[in-house]
């Protein structure tokens, strides 16, 4: 079996370069590659297109790499929870392309799956259906989304084996799997790795062949926006 | 007397029936769950990837990877199911959740809506909305009467940027229950307990249809 794994973080993103265009998984701070976030702050690189369905918040997730200020352009559906990214925004330092939720799936899934283009009913008459080709099937209107795929994606996964085959947990799975297919170079950060046959195949979420590099996380933080509890 | 957050759920919940899959908004719409009547078995859908949206949890059972599309954490229920993001949408493009309740801003007597973006504030996203609007047969909207500057917000047509067309079926406010009809117009079904007719009038800007006697909310 092809093996995947590279050290840690710091190696997995090093040939990560200025104005690359990066797929990072998760929905709010829930399955966010929080260990490759780190290592791309430690390199540095400027100018980054981010596809992202939120943007983190203040001082964690992708927040931070805007403050650095290493984001050129969001790419998302949901981008409220964060003051920092509000400032940028309106003072022009930083684009935004807003994105119905759905849309944002399916388009990385069509880029993950060779489908150039698709259409969705979601967005027609409003602002999103701007400049964008617009057909009726059986009586509805829909409008053309086009794929969306990227230089690197960013990937967490809860396990992971050597051959780069992932499952997720719980809701952290979200946009993972079909970023991790959308990626020219996608890298996934694992809580648990494991040898390769020590995950049943039928378990399996996302096949290693979409999976180049696949390192151990550590240390995270898992960081809960809402703790809502009951008594 | 107009209805509280609570009542307005409380009404909607008297909507659901069961054997629904439903998907529920951030706000009033995600009090709903809270009245559903016990006998009336229902799943709720999370856009973020869960079927079978259950309680919130005791603080030990906590889990950062188990959160709703409001980013609370919750639990699972038995015969819950997990999901990417894509085969939510899915789900929700195919057609097969029953009913959407969301919070508006806006909302026409033809069905248009508007809840994502006020030009010159900020701008957050639309999230799901548009895939929800776009894609729900049964799409009941939850929201006060009139804004808290006072304008009313249901209105022959929409001033904020729209977010899917010729969709509401329905609307709860804190006065009253009104049907979208097809020729266009808010058909009122019921007013809040002590809520009159005129009131409503007064607070509604669109077309307001009034056939016969008006009957008053029943909530317990």
């Amino acid at each position: 079996m092809i093996n995947k794994v590279v050290a840690n973080a710091e190696v997995a993103v090093q040939d990560i370069t200025d104005n690359c265009t990066l797929m990072l998984g998760g929905f709010g701070l829930s399955g966010i590659p929080e260990n490759s976030i780190a290592a791309l702050l430690k390199l540095g690189v400027k100018g980054l297109t981010c596809i992202s369905n939120n943007a983190g918040v203040d001082d964690f997730g992708i927040g931070l790499m805007l403050k650095t200020k290493q984001v050129k352009k969001m790419i998302s559906s949901y981008v409220g929870e964060n003051a920092e990214f509000e400032r940028q925004l309106l003072s022009g330092e930083l684009a935004v392309d807003l994105i119905p939720q759905g849309s944002l799936a399916e388009r990385i899934r069509a880029g993950g799956a060779g489908i150039p283009g698709f259409f969705t009913p979601a967005g027609v008459g409003t602002e999103v259906a701007e400049g964008k080709e617009t057909r009726e099937f059986n009586g509805k209107m829909y409008l053309l989304e086009s794929w969306l795929r990227a230089d690197f994606s960013l990937v967490k996964a809860w396990k992971g084996d050597t051959a780069g085959n992932l499952i997720f947990k719980g809701t952290a799975r979200n946009f993972n799997p079909m970023m991790a297919a959308a990626g020219v170079v996608t890298i996934a950060e694992v809580e648990e790795l494991v040898p390769a046959g020590a995950l049943d195949p039928n378990h399996i979420h996302t096949p290693g062949i979409y999976v180049q590099r696949i390192f151990q996380g550590v240390n995270y933080e898992k960081r809960i926006e809402q703790r809502t509890v009951s008594s | 007397m107009s209805l509280d957050k609570i009542g307005i759920a409380k009404r909607i919940a008297q909507e659901i029936r069961t054997g629904w899959y439903i998907n529920l908004g951030i706000g009033i719409p995600t009090l709903v769950a809270n009245y559903i009547p016990d006998d009336i078995d229902v799943v709720l859908q999370s856009e973020n990837g869960l079927l079978g949206i259950g309680p919130f949890p005791k603080e030990e059972h906590v889990d950062p990877d188990l959160i709703n599309a409001g980013k609370q954490t919750v639990t699972m229920l038995d015969g819950s199911s997990l999901f990417s993001s894509a085969e939510s949408f899915g789900m929700i493009r195919g057609g097969h959740v029953d009913l959407t309740i969301l919070g508006a801003m806006e909302v026409s007597e033809q069905g248009d809506i508007a809840n994502w973006k006020i030009p010159g504030k900020m701008v957050k996203g639309m999230g799901g909305a548009m895939d929800l609007v776009a894609s729900a047969d049964n799409i009941i909207v939850a929201m006060q009467h009139v804004s808290r500057s006072g304008d009313s917000k249901l209105l022959s047509e929409c001033t904020l940027p729209i977010t899917g067309l010729n969709c509401v079926k329905k609307v709860v406010t804190n006065l009253a229950v009104l049907e979208i009809v097809p020729a266009g117009g808010f058909k009122l079904l019921e007013t809040a307990p002590g809520v009159s007719v005129a009131d409503i009038q007064a607070a509604t800007a669109g077309k307001l249809i009034i056939e016969g006697e008006i009957p008053e909310m029943q909530l317990t």
